[in-house]
Order: C-alpha cells, then structure tokens, then sequence
C-alpha cells in the first residue's frame, strides 16, 4: 500500500476571501485533484513542496464571460488571418501545441494562455443550441482550463411561445430540457426578442422592454422575467445570465435599469454592463456620457443582481456577439467585413473587426465606463472581472486593468491622454478608491466562483479543487498578474514562469435539472416541425466530454 | 494530446439473417448531409435506405466491406502495425511533408489529422483548397451574411441559386431546405416562394425555377456587379450590360425588384462560381451583393458546399490552427498562404517530399505535374477503397466507411455538426483508428509528450 501522495505549498501569503483569509500566512495541502486540511499525523510529510514564501497565493482565476468556443468564435478566427501574422508566434513544443493569437486565438493557445495568466476555468457566453456540439468539440481541443458554457435562450421561439401561451410549466420544462439537451451551464438572453425581429425584418429590432415581438406577442420584459422565475424554480447554479436590450446605444441606461427591474426580484446577472450604461441622444455623439452612476446605486440597493464589466481596452480587436441587429450596426459604423448568421428557432450572430481609439470620445467614455463600474459597486462580491473577451479586449488585458483598479496614479495618468470631456461625462475623475489584493481576488475568483454557484472553486478550503495560483508581489500589480509563479490545475503544475510544464484537458462544466419528462411530447413536436435537424440527432451525448463534471441545481438533477 | 470523443456510437454486430433498423441514420455522400434517413441492414448488408435520394441510396445500399488487406506496403500485404511504424518513418523523416483530404472523414479523425502535421510540421490541406478556397478567401475579405438550412425552410421566399446544380449535386437541396418545406412564414411552402437560377447552361435544376436566367460564359462576374450597381441605383447603359452579361437590361431589373421586395431572399451559389473566372473575385461579389441587399430586406448567401464532411474540416483545421486549409507548420507555428500551400502548388512545385492522403485521390484529379510528383515521393494514402492514389502509395490503409461501419462528427453545409449512426462494423480499422496509431508513433520517434 503506497502512501497518501500530498503536495504542500508552504508559507505562502495567502488570499482566499471566501473564507475569510485576507493575506496570511499559511501552507495549503493538495491530495490528488482536491485541497485538504493538513493530516492530524504530524509525521506525515508531503511528496511535494512548493515554497511559497514572500509569494501571493491565490485561487485560480475565473472568467465567467468571454467567447472562446463555438460557431461563431470560430468563424471570427476563419474571418481574420491578417491580425495573427501580425501578433506573436506559438510554436509547438514536445508537450504543447502550436497556435495562433490575434484577437481570437486558436483552442490550444486560447487554454494555456488562460492558464499562463493564472486563470483555471473559463465559461463561453453565447453557444447557439443547435452549435452546442461544435463548442464540446472545441472545449476537448482548449486544454488547461475548467470550461462550460451559456446556452442562447432569448429568442428561442420556444420560449417566447410558452409565454404568449402563458404557460409557466411548459417554459421551465423546456429551459430544463435545453440545458440537458446541449450540456450547457445557465440560460443565457442576449437582446431578448430583438434578434427575431431582426430576422423578421430589415435593420429589425425591438426598441426597449416593452415592444411587442412580431409574431410571437411577447415583450422583452416578459422574456427576462419568465426565464428569471423558471430559473429560479428549477434552482440553477447561475439562473440567468443577460445581455440587454440596446447594446452600445446613447441613451441605454434606462433599458438596463428597467431590465433588472424586469427581474421582479429573482436573481439576475446583467453581463458587460459597461455597455449598457450610456446616456444621451440617438446617435448625438455630443450628448453621449456616463449613467454608471445611476445604475450602480440600483445595484447596490439590490442584492438580487450582480453584474460583470466588459471592460474597453483601446486598440483592435473583434466584436462578435449573438446579437445579430448590433453585428449590423457595427459593421455600418466601423465598414469592415461583417459576419452575420441567423440560426433557425434560436438565435443570431454578428462579428466585425472593431478599433477603440483613446482619442475617441465615446471609445474613452466607454473606457471610463467601466472602470467607473469596478469602483462604484460597493460590495466586490456582485461585480466580476470580463473585457466580455474578445468584444472590450482580449482577456490578455486582465493585468493591466487589475493596475488600474489598484493604482489611483496611474489611473489618472491614463485618463490625461483621454479627450477632456471624458472627465465631465464621467465620474471617473472624482473617484480616488483602490482595489486591495483581497478584492482583486474577490472580482477575479471568489466572486464569479460564488455567482455562478461553484462550490469547489475559488476559494482554498478542503474539498475545493487544487487550482491555485501564485504570484511574485510586485508594486506595479500589471507586472504580478501577467506572469504568475506557478499555476497549479487539478493538483498538477502547469505553468512555471510562463512556461507551460504539462498539459491536461479540464472538465466541462454543466448542469443537468430535474423537468417534467412528460412535457417533452410537446417540445419534440414543435421541434419536429420546424427544425432542419432530427429530434434525436439534436442532444449532445456524454461521449462528447472530455469529463464531465455536473453542477448541482438546488431543486434536483437528472440523472446519468 | 487526443480526444477520448470518438468512436462512442460503435455499430453493433447484428445476428445473421437477422433484419436491424438503424433510425435516423446520416447519409455523408453530399453537403446536405441529411440525418432522417432509416437504414434496414441485413447480414451486414444495407437493403434499404428510406427518404435518401438516388444519390445517397447508391451510397448506402452498393456499400459492402471491401475484400483487400486493411494494410499494404509497396503493394504487399502487411500487418497493421508495420504499416503505422512505415507511415510514422516517412512522415518523420521528410523535411516538407504535406497532409491533404479530410473531407470525407468524421471531424474526430480529422483533429488527429492536425495534430501530426503540428508534430511533424508539415502542411495541412483540405479538398476546400479545389472547390470552395475562393469563397474562404472572399469571406477573409468581405465576410458573410448567412443563415441555417432551416432558417431558409422556415423564411426565404426568394430561394436563388448561381453556379449550382443541386437537383444532380444535391437531391434533397429542394424537398427538405429551400424550396418545398411548409416552413413557419411560408405556410403553403413552394407557392410561397419563387427561385430564380442563374447559370450559364440549362441544367437540371433549371426546370424547378419560377425564373431561369442564362447569362454568357465567364460572365458571372459582370452579372453580379450589374444586380449591385442596381441595387445601388446606379444608372447602366442597357446595351452595354445585355452585351456583357447576355441577358436584356429589364430581366436584371425585373431581378432586382424582386430582390429587394422579398421578406427574405437566399443566394446558393456552386463550383460553376468559384471555379470559373474570376474565382474569388466572383465570391466576393456574390457575397458583397447579398451584404448589400440587407439595406433594403434580409437576405443570406451560402455556398452550396459538396464532400460530406469538407465543412468538418473547415471548421476543425481554423479552431486548430486559426486558418481554414492550407495551413503550414515548417517554423513549428501555423502560417496560412493559399497558393503556396495548398496541395496542387506543394506538390506541382515539387516541395513536398512525402504526403499522407486521406480519403481523396489526386492521382486521378490533380495537374500532371502534380500527379507526377507525388508519385515520385514516398506516401501513405488512406481510403475506403482501391484508388489510382492507393495502388501508387508506398504505405495504403483500407479503412471502414464513416456513417456506415462508424461514427463520429460531420458538419453539413451551414456548420451545423451532426452525429454518425453507423449500421455495421468493418472488419477495417477507422480512419481515426489508423491516424490514432501513426500519431503515437510520430510522438515517440519526435520525443513528444503532450
Ligand atoms: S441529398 Fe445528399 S445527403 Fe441527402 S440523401 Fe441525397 S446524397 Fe445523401
Ligand atoms: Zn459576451
């Protein structure tokens, strides 16, 4: 019989805010995949020991919304061959694949690049059902990370028509059944009802909560608030994950405040809500400034709702999004190529190369927008990290925002080569708050771990999984963070100092609620009738992951 | 490091004279890739194939497992094993070695496929790069406006196809996406629709259309830049565009009009665009004009894709390496420069120094020059049958049929991926088996842990 093989990481300064612990001294004990408490046997010694003295030893990071899997990220990588000559090469190694970068890299570059920065898990935000199969495949090529995704609800014809039809039950059987069906993490609305209208109509789209859906009689407003209940009645980890109304347009603010309004009180997350908090005039770039104020008091003063950035980052990058009337929009203004594809019964998409310009005044409003968001929310655990990866930034930028947020100075000295008005369109100027280390970990792990409902992760207490990472404290916080010391998956070492040391693939992450099974007769014949595909052709069967790891619902799983 | 997802639907050996109905099975011979069709199977032979077209009917029920070794070498008969240590020698060995085909493999087999040409650094190719390259490189300039097969059933009421044949390329293209299906907002299916085909011959298709417009050879080009020009409301010198195009001034605005005063218009387009002149300049236009027609409607183009899995491959070489096909990994890094290294230009210009083929045969469609110097380099073809590709191969695999004696993914024409249901096993090894195999070869001999 061999014994326990422990790996210890010593004296390190630890950071782990879920229980508590604010940079103290301690070791932390990993057996195979798992933290643990250190053995009562004091004779026990550890196989391994990573000195972690003077080191900062933190969680691994989580990104709860980027696009890095499916049809359409893979299509922006088809779509954009000038942008990854240009970037830095990724040769293969004898134990790692080659790459490519650009704004959107490819699946072997995109997981050890995350892993490189610290990060253990990633959740893709917008997979198209039907697309489900595709995202699998790629998560088994994107190894490294812990991966899941958001599956595209809010203009699944499905769902609209159980709510024309006033029919709860059929609504959250359904949403049960879909999430079942593609092995997906949490309903996901990207600009609930307008995407139909665009599919209906030219430059169609819907203007605001209330307008009527074309043909299927429903309101954005009932969507967000039909979802938000089911979701909540089937106890999902992460019970609905938004994409507003009105991306990106002068005058936005109130579409966001009247979508968590929408909400009725169930549990909401309101995604790259930097977006969304414009005020202003259509299309008046002189009216166009900064609502984050308002809107962060209403997310203070509601627990029910947390939020994630979508931090801008000047330079170029690509938009790519569900949102099929925006990817519209947004190759008018910028004229570059566009991508657009409607997917049938579900949803949309749109990508174009975009540019932020710090010279730009809405380009810098928009990046003093969301930083405005980090520092205005009061309570760290409700406001999460995300440049919504590719769309603000890429996640590579995660360092140099995290420097903002702790360094006030440097802030400022950013904000100087910013059109001057960005400073009476925002509050930006005013604001002399830092993040502390213990933030950071909270926005960047603890927080998104606690939101998405995550009970093994971001934290280091026994029975988390052993995905730590640590990092050489540095006074320039953009230095720390963009090369940890060492970055521990599952209880293995894989990056040293940059260096990728193993590989592993991860695990998917996804839920599979309890439903009325009975209710399925009813969903395979609306399916039947509209789908190009067959109705057993359509579930994602488990062969397709790499390793399944089934996060419980509060109200019951099925089971297998 | 590989997938664990593969070969999960294994066929199950079925008692003789036994009758076995697989449901739902997908036939692979087409882009359709349609996923409805009932395979009755007895004695490992398939003796029906319900709702397939005749197409698709030759495919499953003249299938029977080929009598000839899984594995030969310089033409004899050998164990599998040596034929894997040959395959991994030479492809080892070369200092340009190219990987071409895919196309008609599951996208499980094809990852394996990328993943040696990175150990070996070598070039990865698809049969993309001699049918529907141009429209990648016209989508890398201007992108796409497109939409799910079952978009077009449940929308389109302007269904048009340019360049493509589908009632001889694509039997069911009609009868279950574009023109027949009672759709959502076409309740009364074809009468709710009108198609219009452009082409520069009477093909067979042309009879399904409401309107058949037959413009000049080589002229494809002038048409749709006349549709765009009109579109814009340019003014046009009528004599001058019959003159370019072929066809009177008033049947393009007779087009024009109805292009922008449908609900929502599709254009399939074939080969006969992107492989006659202009290429991608062609593709270009077709997909400029579709981006142009959102200004007044919604409108979608969507090339008429062939091979069963060529979109599979599409997809899994970009997510892989970031490029769709002739990706090169000589500096151990992807670079992608279609006529560089593509594998009509690596093999007519004598750089490549060994190949591995899978399931294609360029011995029988590639230039001379082409065909002559791969039959001057060492190489290993896989296929599911005998080929002038294979009799010339150093080492030649015979591998089971995908969809029919095994599983895995395709990905039909409008990316969305399908699963395999095959309907009896084969006594051959899978492609993904065979490449499986070759690649832990590849990694022991180039010390490859990951
Ligand atoms: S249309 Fe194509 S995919 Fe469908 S049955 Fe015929 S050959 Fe097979
Ligand atoms: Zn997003």
């Amino acid at each position: 019989m061999s014994l326990p093989d422990y790996t210890k990481i010593s004296q390190g300064i630890v950071y782990d805010p879920a229980n508590g612990i604010d940079g103290e001294v301690r070791d932390i004990w990993i057996l195979d995949q798992h933290i643990v408490d250190a053995p009562t046997d004091r004779a026990i010694r550890p196989a391994r020991v990573i000195d972690a003295q003077g080191l900062v030893v933190m969680p691994g990071g989580i990104d709860m919304h980027c696009h890095i899997a499916g049809p359409k990220v893979n299509t922006a990588r088809k779509m954009r061959p000038e942008e990854k000559r240009r970037d830095k090469q990724m040769p293969r190694t004898n134990i790692a694949h080659s790459g490519t970068l650009g704004s959107v890299p490819s699946t072997f570059a995109t997981g050890y690049k995350y892993s490189a920065l610290g990060y253990t898990t990633a959740f893709d935000a917008a997979v198209p059902p039907i697309g489900a199969r595709h995202a699998h495949e790629e998560f088994d090529d994107t190894p490294c990370i812990d991966k899941g995704f958001y599956v595209l609800m809010g203009n699944n014809h499905y769902v609209m028509q159980s709510l024309m039809q006033q029919e709860p039950g059929k609504l959250k059987a359904f949403i049960a059944w879909l999430l079942n069906a593609t092995k997906g993490f949490a309903p996901k609305l990207v600009n609930p009802g307008g995407v139909e209208v665009w599919k209906s109509k030219q430059a169609g789209n819907v203007s605001g909560l209330d307008t009527k859906v074309d043909h299927f009689e429903v309101t954005p407003r009932q969507i967000v608030g039909g979802v938000a209940r089911a979701a909540a009645e089937l106890g999902l980890p992460h019970p609905v994950h938004i994409h507003c109304n009105n991306l990106g347009m002068p005058g936005n603010w109130e579409t966001t405040l009247e979508t968590m309004r929408a909400l009725e009180g169930h549990r909401g997350h309101i995604t790259h809500i930097q977006f969304h908090s414009y005020g202003g005039g259509e299309g008046d770039e002189n009216t166009f400034n900064s609502k984050a104020i308002p809107l962060a008091d209403y997310v203070n003063s509601h627990p029910n709702i947390t939020v994630d950035v979508g931090q801008v980052l000047f330079g170029e990058t690509t938009s790519m999004t569900g949102d099929g009337p925006l990817g519209y929009f947004l190759s008018k203004i910028y004229g570059g190529k566009w991508f657009s594809a409607d997917t049938e019964m579900e949803s949309g998409c749109g990508i174009t190369p975009i540019k932020y310009r710090n010279k730009s005044l809405v380009h810098a409003l928009q990046w003093a927008i969301g930083l405005e968001w980090f520092l205005l929310v009061q309570d760290p655990w409700r406001v999460v990290m995300s440049t919504d990866h590719p769309n603000g930034g890429s996640f590579l930028a995660y360092p140099q925002i995290i420097r903002l947020l702790m360094d006030s100075t440097y802030r400022r000295d950013i904000l100087k080569t910013c059109p001057p008005e960005v400073r009476q369109r925002s509050s930006l100027a005013d604001i002399d708050r830092e993040y502390t280390l213990n933030e950071i970990a909270i926005i960047t792990r603890a927080g998104p771990a606690k939101i998405l409902g995550l009970a093994n992760k971001g934290h280091l207490g026994p029975g988390a999984d052993a995905d730590i990472t640590i990092y050489t404290p540095n006074e320039n916080a953009e230095v720390m963070f963009e090369m940890p010391r060492v970055v521990i998956k599952s209880g293995r070492v894989l990056v040293e100092q940059g260096e990728i040391r193993e590989s592993l693939i991860g695990k998917t992450l996804h839920v599979q609620p309890l439903y009325d099974i009975e209710m399925e007769a009813d969903i395979q014949k609306w399916f039947e009738k509209y789908y190009s595909i067959r109705w057993r052709n359509y579930p994602v069967d488990l062969s397709y992951l790499h390793q399944s790891c089934v996060i419980p619902t509060r109200h019951g799983d099925l089971q297998g | 490091m590989t997938s664990a997802t593969t070969q999960a639907h294994a066929p199950t050996p079925s008692e003789p004279g036994q009758l076995k109905v697989i449901q739902d099975a997908t036939c692979t011979f087409c882009g359709c890739v349609c996923d409805d069709i009932d395979l009755t199977v007895k004695d490992d032979h398939i003796i029906e194939a319900k709702r397939a077209c005749v197409l698709g009917k030759a495919w499953f029920l003249n299938h029977s497992i080929e009598d000839r070794p899984s594995c030969l070498v310089e033409g004899q008969p050998a164990m599998l094993d040596e034929g894997y240590d040959r395959a991994a020698q030479i492809l080892t060995q070369g200092k340009y070695p190219i990987i071409y085909g895919l196309s008609d493999s599951p996208c499980e087999a094809q990852r394996v496929a990328v993943s040696i040409a990175d150990w070996i650094k070598g070039t990865i190719d698809t049969t993309t790069s001699v049918c529907h390259g141009p429209s990648g490189m016209a989508f890398q300039g201007v992108g796409e406006v497109t939409c799910s097969l079952g978009e077009v059933a449940n929308r389109c009421d302007l269904i048009m196809f340019w360049g493509s044949n589908p009632a001889e390329s694509h039997p069911r293209h009609f009868t279950r996406y574009s023109l027949m299906p009672k759709g959502m907002f076409l309740p009364n299916g074809r009468k709710d629709r009108t198609c219009v085909i452009v082409d520069v011959r009477k093909t067979k298709s042309a009879k399904a259309a409401d309107i058949f417009i037959q413009i000049k050879p080589k002229k494809d080009f002038e048409a749709l830049w006349t549709l765009r020009a009109l579109a814009k409301g340019v003014d046009l010198d009528p004599d001058q565009v019959q003159r370019e195009t072929g066809v009177e001034y008033s049947v393009w605005v007779d087009l024009m009009e109805r292009m922008k005063g449908c609900k929502y218009g599709v254009i399939f387009f074939g080969m006969g665009l992107t492989m006659t002149r202009g290429k991608h300049a062609n593709s270009e236009a077709i997909l400029a004009l579709t981006r142009d027609m959102n200004a007044f409607t919604r409108f979608a183009a969507k090339p008429n894709r062939g091979h069963g899995n060529v979109t599979g491959a599409d997809n899994v070489v970009s997510w892989r390496t970031g490029y769709p096909f002739g990706v090169n990994h000589s500096r151990g890094y992807p670079r992608f420069n279609p006529g560089e290294y593509t594998t009509s230009d690596t093999l007519a210009n004598r750089e490549a120094d060994c190949a591995m083929t899978i399931a294609c045969d360029p011995l029988a469609n590639f230039s001379q020059p082409a065909r002559e110097h791969l039959a001057a380099i060492p190489f290993i073809a896989l296929d599911t049958k005998e080929t002038p590709t294979t009799r010339a191969a150093t080492v030649a695999f015979t591998v089971a049929t995908y969809g029919i004696n095994t599983g895995g993914t395709v990905y039909r024409m409008d990316d969305v991926p399908i699963p395999l249901r095959p309907a009896f096993p084969s006594p051959h090894p899978s492609d993904y088996d065979v490449l499986t195999a070759i690649e832990q070869r590849v990694k022991r001999i180039l010390g490859v842990q990951g």
